[in-house]
């Protein structure tokens, strides 16, 4: 019996990182409950996943195919996935807070007749009680949440839960999945993907950040630095570059765009409003560089430069690949 | 094209949030209340829609306290018809799939061609509640929406929404539910002849019981707490750039050991 269970998200082939993520917080779960792990993967590319998912702690790998689940679809993502958890009745159900948990789990949750503890950063048990611990108001405060129902339903905000070797059996087991034709769904007609292979922002293990002090859509010196961290790092922009038209609004961070916990943010030009600094707050590490020695953004960084960005950055940008040649 | 624009009025984003000293929520206090950012591109697109296939409506859907009233006065001033506002005491701080029963059960009375939400609400940022709507509706739904088309026979919808990396083109049947993301419009300004039309136009006020909801939590909070305080760290001022790059970058594999 699972008693717990996580949802592994496939993208472009692959198994994402934030599976193995669940997988370690799922597997404690598991042990402190006294039950086994399940994971339920989609698409008939999905079974050569299995013993990936049995080194990090998946007793059991829950397989879904079906012509319908070989792209994601909404609809019949969640009704399959409300199947498993109606079939093999886990006491936990963790999906990842990623663009398309944050689809899949909403719809997922209402059809079990439950909610979803959004976005934790943090899972313990009060008895066998799920309380996932989560950021509200963008970071400006935290609240623990427990979920009455059954399965307790929680996402994870990807790329803060620890990934462990824990290996296990990660057994196969293979499940059948007719979508339920009176259901409408939409169709998808196109996938325009960055094919620059650019990690999501709320993905991100290093964030270049730029805001107004850029002065103009040139991010050059961003994306350089970015490539030069290599590919988990990406390029976020503030409130004020994207409203001004320089930055897509994908790329804004903040209350009302995305909430970021990289392992370093480097915020260039970024003055540092309430809704810049709740959405970055908790990166692990802060590096500012701004002109304004005033600037709220230096009261949360943990290194500050205080000079003209087009003059720093390039220093910086150069120091960085000598350190990271080596 | 009749639209239901389910709207939520949050705290403003200036706001400079302070947990109860008990943990049991947060300071309401002086708090200035606007419409939730994402509703009000919902609000917008609706407005849109109708001055394109000049008929149909555009009905504004709140649960919410008394304070909610300005929020749905102000999306009337934008333009919108008329309002319905669920106010009950049971339902104050109620969990995403409450709420989503709520809406679902407003709407079915209501009826509607496409139902609007704003992909989250920036103060319990949750994210739920369109896709659980559209789930108890038994309506398709399209998150994260940042372009719409709705074809000239209004049976469909080509949308362009936000996935990782990327966008995705869909094609759905109407009616269903839409939630809306940056970069969907801008949103217009309420006119002052705008204002004063609101103020004439109807907001129905229900309950819990008018819409035979007995409310049954999903989800609670046990314990609100701020952040870890973060504390302003080392500041490198009046020195050459190529200086304070090397001693930060350095720092940064030896002593924050990031990279």
């Amino acid at each position: 019996m699972s008693k717990v269970m996580i949802y592994g998200e496939i993208k472009g082939g692959k198994l994402k990182k934030t599976a193995f993520e669940l997988a370690g917080a799922g597997r404690k779960l598991a042990d402190e409950l006294g039950g086994d792990l399940g994971a339920v993967v989609m698409g008939s590319q999905a079974e050569q996943f299995a013993s990936e998912l049995g080194k990090y702690g998946v007793d059991t790998v829950f397989v879904v195919e079906s012509p319908e689940l070989e792209a994601y679809n909404s609809e019949y993502f969640a009704q399959a996935l409300a199947q498993v958890a109606k079939d093999k009745q886990p006491e936990i159900l963790l999906i990842s807070h990623s663009m398309q948990g944050k689809d899949l789990a909403p719809r997922t949750a209402a059809k079990l007749g439950v909610a979803t503890i959004a976005d934790c950063i943090s899972f313990r048990l009060d008895g066998n009680k799920l309380v996932g611990k989560r950021p509200m108001y963008a970071g400006k405060c935290y609240a623990e949440w427990v979920a009455n129902g059954s399965p307790q339903m929680a996402s994870a905000r990807p790329n803060v839960l620890k990934i462990e070797e824990s290996p296990k059996a990660g057994a196969v087991e293979k499940i059948a999945f007719t979508p339920d034709a009176g259901r409408k769904t939409y169709v998808t007609k196109d996938l325009v993907l960055d094919t620059s292979g650019k990690v999501d922002l709320t993905e991100a293990e290093i964030i270049v950040s730029g805001g107004r002090g850029m002065g103009g859509p040139d991010y050059a010196l961003l994306e350089e630095m970015a490539g030069i961290f290599g590919p988990t790092a990406t390029v976020g922009a503030s409130r004020a570059a994207v409203d001004a038209g320089w930055r897509s609004h994908s790329d804004q961070v903040g209350q009302t765009g995305k909430t970021v916990t990289p392992n370093l943010y480097v915020a260039c030009g970024i003055s540092g409003s309430i809704q810049h600094l709740a959405g970055m707050g908790s990166s692990k590490v802060i590096v500012a560089i701004n002109k304004d020695t005033e600037a709220p953004i230096f009261t949360k960084a943990d290194y500050g430069i205080v000079g003209d960005l087009f003059k720093v950055v390039p220093e910086f940008n150069k120091e960085l690949k000598v350190l990271l040649a080596e | 094209m009749k639209s239901l624009v389910c709207l939520k009025q949050v705290p403003d984003t200036e706001t400079q949030i302070k947990v109860k000293p008990d943990g049991t929520g947060i300071v309401t206090d002086g708090i200035k209340y606007v419409i939730n950012p994402y509703d009000e591109f919902s609000v917008e697109e609706a407005l849109r829609l109708k001055e394109k296939f000049k008929a149909g409506e555009v009905v504004i859907l709140t649960v919410g306290p008394d304070r909610c009233t300005e929020a749905i006065r102000t999306a009337l001033a934008m333009g919108a018809d008329r309002g319905i506002h669920v106010n009950d005491e049971s339902l104050n701080d109620a969990d995403p799939y409450s709420i989503a029963q709520v809406l679902a059960a407003a709407a079915s009375q209501e009826g509607y061609d496409l139902i609007f939400c704003g992909h989250r609400a920036i103060d319990d940022d949750f994210g739920e509640v369109g896709a659980m709507l559209a789930e108890l509706l038994q309506l398709p739904q399209v998150t994260l929406v940042t372009k719409l088309e709705i074809a000239d026979d209004t049976q469909s919808a080509v949308v362009e929404r936000d996935v990782e990396g990327g966008k995705e083109v869909i094609e759905v049947p109407l009616p269903c539910v839409l939630t809306s993301q940056k970069g969907l419009n801008e949103p217009r300004y309420a006119s002052l002849p705008g204002i004063m039309k609101a103020k004439k136009k109807k907001i129905d006020k229900k309950t819990a019981a008018d819409l035979g909801i007995t409310s049954e939590r999903k989800l609670a909070p046990t314990e609100y707490t701020m952040p870890p305080e973060r504390k302003a760290g080392k500041k490198y001022e009046d020195m050459e750039p190529a200086e304070a790059a090397k001693i930060v970058v350095e720092a940064l594999r030896s002593e924050a050991k990031v990279i």
